[in-house]
């Protein structure tokens, strides 16, 4: 069984200093960043799946990302991912949605799996297109918005649970396929110390556009489909009471907070 | 798109030494601090919280990689060490507890014996406790009484031994007893790890505890008993010695163990002079709550930058380390009293009732000017380190 992760560097969405920059890009010195929580998930079912599955398996990280990007996927290594796949180029600066897709398909076009996993979105872009688009440029099967990943190695296939409005729908595919995760399949595990000093001895390739056989003027910045002209923050909200104690005294003051404002 | 890849300043945290920190202090908010008043409260060795701890290898923290551990260096295992105690000082103290009643084992233990023990310690499985102290030995520690008579291929053990820190919950205890009354002060002392529960070994009293609540305090009776002279670590007579170089390593743990303190009591500090308002404004902008939050963070940063050079001296070998030692711990040890009675300060009355977990940090801080050393033989040592000996 093997897994390819998709993590992307996101600005720490704990900092709270997330800006863009004069150019409408994402002011990436501002902010350390982190792995993206939705692809942490993902990495957690990979590294499940791949300590279910028979000896040999393994998880590997691909990213699309400035040249720091190896800091931030030593976290993911030290969770127990094998190796990663660094794909960066100076061409690549103002990519879209559009180009990112179409780079993380070349990538993935050179490597062997049966899986792609992808968290549902990312905490900076918030667009959650890029495994669809993924799949859709590689010709496989998108199975979306996971909560159990149940592959049948010896079938060659994968079911899947996807929430649904009702519940949830199980979907079947042949592998490889492409799975977007979302947080319902657990919490991802801290690394452990032994995985954090074995990080550093994990490869991390760099690839060029020109490695994955891609032409530097046919993504980035030059042909963005989409361009940020600005970004607010939203309002704050009123002031919120947040109700403590046992469960009989918070349902007592929840009627009181509901009956002063005469909505019951 | 930039590159980064130029050589970070050496005087900077490696990017492992980096995640290291962000590791345990992510773990420390999640599943230390939820539980930190609950342990001061009852009184309770979290073994919880030490299953965790082996589970996530930070307890391997101080050990070689070919014995079972992660081979941290001494600014690793402090980095851990404070990050745990910025939560809760008692949990902090199973790192550093066990990374330093292992030293004389790593430091002076033969291949056998590290072959033999470590692994255990390394996963967690076992935890290790040091006894030097004695009821009437304690800054004198070369006074101890403990008796190691040699009978045939062992030694008999009898004597007791006071405030020894997991004594109550070790399966191996680094003891040192006197195998020849009649050497000199300094060489009359040998060290041996006796395997717990023993015959004539027994755990006569827990202390009551002004901090630290949560990690039993115990005095040990050893009452004839039998240990293997395989047990001794190195020779006969080189307990003193031993127990010193300990010290060089052991006294950045707890100066990381107080730094972590200090920050701990300045955070809750810090989020209470934000949100609380008093005359129509933050406690914070009262320019003279202010100074105290400018004073408490500038010491605790001090404190931990000299921490942090103490450890990267130490192990580099400077032929200063037990200045170093002493200077980093003399100095954490009195920031973490004054920073965390300053937050006690800050909080008002607050700050003196359980509500809130500053109370608790000015009473685990409390220890830390006194274990491993006082202050006062802190400045001995090193005033020790300046003028040489007379003559």
């Amino acid at each position: 069984m093997h897994i390819v992760v998709l993590v992307k560097p996101v600005p720490d969405p704990a900092s709270g200093g997330e800006r863009l920059g004069p150019d409408g890009r994402l002011d990436r010195a501002a902010v350390p960043a982190v792995v993206n929580g939705n692809d942490e998930y993902a990495l957690e079912a990979a590294l499940k799946l791949t300590a279910a599955g028979p000896e040999g398996s393994s998880v590997t990280l691909l990213s699309m990302a400035p040249g720091s990007a190896p800091e931030t996927m030593r976290k993911a290594l030290a969770m127990g991912a094998a190796r990663g796949v660094h794909v960066t180029d100076p061409a690549l600066a103002g990519s879209c949605a559009v180009s990112t897709a179409r780079v993380l398909a070349a990538a993935l076009g050179a490597m062997a799996f049966d899986l792609v996993l992808a968290g549902v979105d990312t905490s900076d872009g918030v667009g959650g297109t890029i495994p669809a688009a993924v799949a859709a440029h590689l010709g496989l099967p998108l199975l979306s918005y996971a909560t159990r990943i149940e592959p049948d190695e010896p079938a060659g296939s994968v079911r899947v649970r996807r929430i649904s409005a009702t519940g949830y729908d199980l979907l079947e595919a042949p592998m490889p396929a492409v799975i977007s995760c979302t947080q319902a399949l657990g919490e991802p595990r801290y690394p452990s110390l032994k995985g954090i000093m074995g990080a550093r001895s994990k490869e991390i390739v760099t690839r060029s556009l020109g490695d994955i056989g891609l032409d530097p003027s046919s993504v980035g910045g030059g042909v963005a489909t989409t361009q940020v002209l600005g970004s607010t923050v939203p309002p704050r909200r009123g002031a919120t009471e947040v109700v403590r104690g046992t469960a009989q005294e918070g349902a007592a003051r929840i009627i009181e907070l509901l009956t002063q404002r005469r909505i019951i | 798109m930039t590159e980064t890849n130029t050589s970070p300043s050496p005087y900077r945290l490696t990017p492992e030494q980096e995640l290291l920190r962000e590791t345990v202090r992510v773990i420390a908010d999640a599943r230390v601090a939820p539980r930190a008043a609950e342990i001061d409260r009852t009184a309770e060795f979290p073994n919880d919280l030490r299953e965790l701890l082996a589970k996530q290898d930070i307890l391997a923290l101080p050990f070689p990689v070919e014995l079972g551990g992660v081979g941290g260096d001494l600014l690793s295992v402090c980095l851990a060490v404070e990050q745990l105690s910025r939560a809760c000082a008692t949990t902090g103290l199973i790192l550093a507890g066990q990374a330093l009643s292992s030293l004389p084992l790593l430091l002076a233990g033969s291949p056998e014996q590290q072959a033999r023990w470590i692994p255990r310690l390394a996963s967690g499985e076992w935890l290790i406790a040091f006894a030097l102290t004695e009821a009437e030995a304690g800054s004198d520690a070369a006074a101890a009484r403990t008796m190691a008579a040699r009978d045939g291929d062992d030694y008999v053990i009898t004597g007791s031994k006071r405030f020894i820190t997991h004594g109550s919950v070790a399966d191996l205890i680094t003891i040192f007893a006197v195998t020849d009354p009649a050497a000199p002060r300094h060489r009359r002392l040998s060290c041996f790890i006796v395997e717990v529960p023993a015959a004539g070994f027994s755990v006569d009293r827990l202390e009551h505890k002004m901090g630290l609540r949560g990690s039993p305090t115990a005095e040990l009776a050893f009452d004839a008993v039998r240990v293997p002279a395989a047990n001794r670590i190195g020779e006969e007579g080189d307990g003193f010695g031993i127990a010193m170089r300990t010290f060089d390593r052991s006294r950045p743990g707890i100066a990381a163990q107080a730094v972590g303190i200090a920050q701990g009591a300045l955070d809750v500090a810090i989020a209470y002079a934000r949100q609380r308002r008093q005359f129509g404004q933050r406690v914070g902008d009262f320019q003279m709550v202010g100074a105290m939050l400018a004073d408490m963070d500038a010491r605790t940063e001090a404190a931990r930058q000299l921490l942090y050079k103490a450890c990267v001296e130490i192990e580099a070998g400077a032929p200063e380390a037990s200045r170093w030692a002493a200077m980093c711990k003399l100095v954490a040890g009195d920031t973490a009293m004054q920073v965390t009675t300053d937050a006690v300060q800050v909080l008002g009355g607050y700050g003196y009732i359980d509500d809130f977990p500053v109370e608790r940090m000015m009473r685990d801080a409390k220890i830390t000017q006194i274990y491993e050393g006082t202050q006062q033989i802190q400045r001995l040592v090193i005033a020790r380190a300046l003028l040489g000996r007379d003559g």
